[in-house]
């Protein structure tokens, strides 16, 4: 069974998140971790909408937060956010990863020494290559990987550059993701 | 029937546990209560870079090795930092905090984990604008003596110089930036007079202990790093440094959330983590 969602987003993922994150069931088995990349600004207003459009509880996440199914939580501004091995999250405020903070390699890769193949990792559109590191370190442990369709994607330098690094097991239209998550999180 | 991994517990996490005891063995400095994932991925990098071909194969080198050791330090403490970063922090600070200073005779400040200095620099201009640094004894300290001379020197790149001005801009500040600072071969050196009321001091918040009794406490950005028992130690360590009534600063992502003393400070600003110690 798997055991955690996280995805990864930047240029175009507002939308993209909008797409994918309502359509989940009030009673989704996964925790879902997201990196969306937004620069400086805070994320509280989007996060927010997010939640008052969503059966699942979506907020900014905070350090030590017990990572739970049901539960969406978006890494804050300037702060890298990372999986603990007792499933706690933390934060670093290191260096810049393809000039993002917080960066979804490391988020992805600190998932996968947690959750090992027990983890669905997803790709969607953006403009860096942020992502295809930890995509390919979710693949060498054993998870699943998902990317949206590079030639449908509102950006597509990101999910190409997901493709580039690694074997992915899915590669799907945006609007065929959230059926694609459910199976996956039932899944034995 | 396919073998469950999660079950197998990779080398690197049995290695690394014991690497962080001989670097307490031998050095005295203690990552061993550091969020795991934090130093797994600084370890990773340093082993990366090194070309060794294992944690065990690094532990072996660490031991024989001061110099290997020191790089080690800089590997394990971040020293990411800025001029008044989060400015909203410091708006609220001269909104919320410097009334209650401006009441103190004399005031004892303790920032602990000053890095490379540029917040140090960033409190004494607020604090000069109050009129109050003259007033002031700041201790620095950081367990890093290499930042720990950058932040004595005060001269820092000027590549981020426009973000520096922004910030102290949005700050509240009174003046311009530029008041403070000499520019000099592509480098600004802040004036002396500055830190002229700062202390900068080598003092390690998982080993060392109080001391000195301090109004005011910065430490922001240190916490992040530490598991739930060392980020209580801590907090012990600075609810017993800090007078009644004194002021607590953390990162603008810090808590006391899950500390012993959760319930021993209000909340002067729960957005920008300023507390002040209650009485009792």
């Amino acid at each position: 069974m798997n055991k955690a969602l996280v995805i990864g987003t930047s240029f175009g993922g507002l939308e993209a998140l909008k797409t994918i994150i309502p359509a989940l069931p009030a009673d989704f088995k996964l925790p879902i971790l997201v990196v969306l990349h937004i620069g400086d600004h805070n994320n509280d207003s989007f996060v927010q909408y997010l939640n008052g459009i969503s059966k699942l509880s979506i907020k900014e996440a905070e350090e030590k937060d017990e990572i739970k199914k049901g539960h969406v939580y978006f890494a804050p501004p300037n702060y890298h956010m990372m999986v603990e091995d007792d499933e706690t999250i933390s934060f670093s405020a290191d260096l810049k990863v393809h000039h993002s903070r917080p960066s979804i390699d490391v988020l992805f890769e600190s998932a996968a020494w947690t959750y090992k193949n027990r983890l669905v990792g997803v790709i969607l559109t953006g403009l860096n290559q942020d992502g295809a590191y930890g995509l390919k370190t979710i693949k060498d442990y054993g998870g699943t990987t998902l990317v949206e369709n590079p030639e449908n994607a509102v950006a597509s330098i990101m999910p190409k550059a997901a493709l580039s690094e690694t074997n992915v097991d899915f590669v799907l239209e945006l609007d065929k993701i959230s059926n694609k998550l459910i199976e996956l999180s039932v899944q034995d | 029937m396919e073998q469950n991994k999660s079950s197998v517990i990779d080398n690197i996490d049995i290695e690394i546990p014991l690497f962080l005891e001989a670097v307490y063995q031998k050095y005295s400095y203690d990552f061993r209560d550091y969020s795991k994932a934090h130093v797994k991925r600084r370890l990773l990098h340093r082993m990366s870079i090194g070309r060794f071909t294992s944690i065990s194969h690094m532990q072996e080198k660490v031991l024989r090795d001061k110099a290997f050791f020191i790089d080690l330090l800089e590997d394990l403490s971040i020293n990411v930092t800025e001029m008044f970063r989060d400015p909203d922090f410091y708006k609220s600070f001269r909104e919320n905090v410097v009334p209650t200073l401006k009441t103190y005779p004399f005031i004892k400040i303790w920032h602990a984990g000053c890095s490379t200095g540029e917040e140090v620099y960033s409190l004494a201009i607020l604090l000069k604008e109050e009129g109050l640094l003259d007033r002031c004894q700041v201790y620095a300290t950081d367990f890093n003596r290499k930042v720990l001379e950058i932040a004595k020197h005060g001269i820092y790149q000027t590549q981020e110089l426009d973000k520096f001005q922004r910030n102290y801009i949005k700050s509240g500040g009174k003046e311009k930036l530029s008041d403070y600072y000499t520019l000099k071969y592509g480098s600004i050196k802040f004036d002396q007079a500055l830190s002229k009321h700062v202390v900068f001091a080598d003092h390690n918040l998982v080993t060392d202990h109080v001391f000195a009794e301090v109004n005011l406490i910065l430490c922001r950005n240190v916490l992040i790093y530490f598991n739930r028992e060392l980020q209580n130690k801590v907090i012990n360590l600075f609810h017993e440094s800090l007078v009644h009534s004194g002021h607590l600063c953390l990162g603008s992502k810090e808590s006391l959330r899950f500390t012993q003393h959760e319930h021993s400070f209000a909340d002067i600003d729960a957005k920008q983590k300023i507390f002040k110690k209650k009485i009792g």
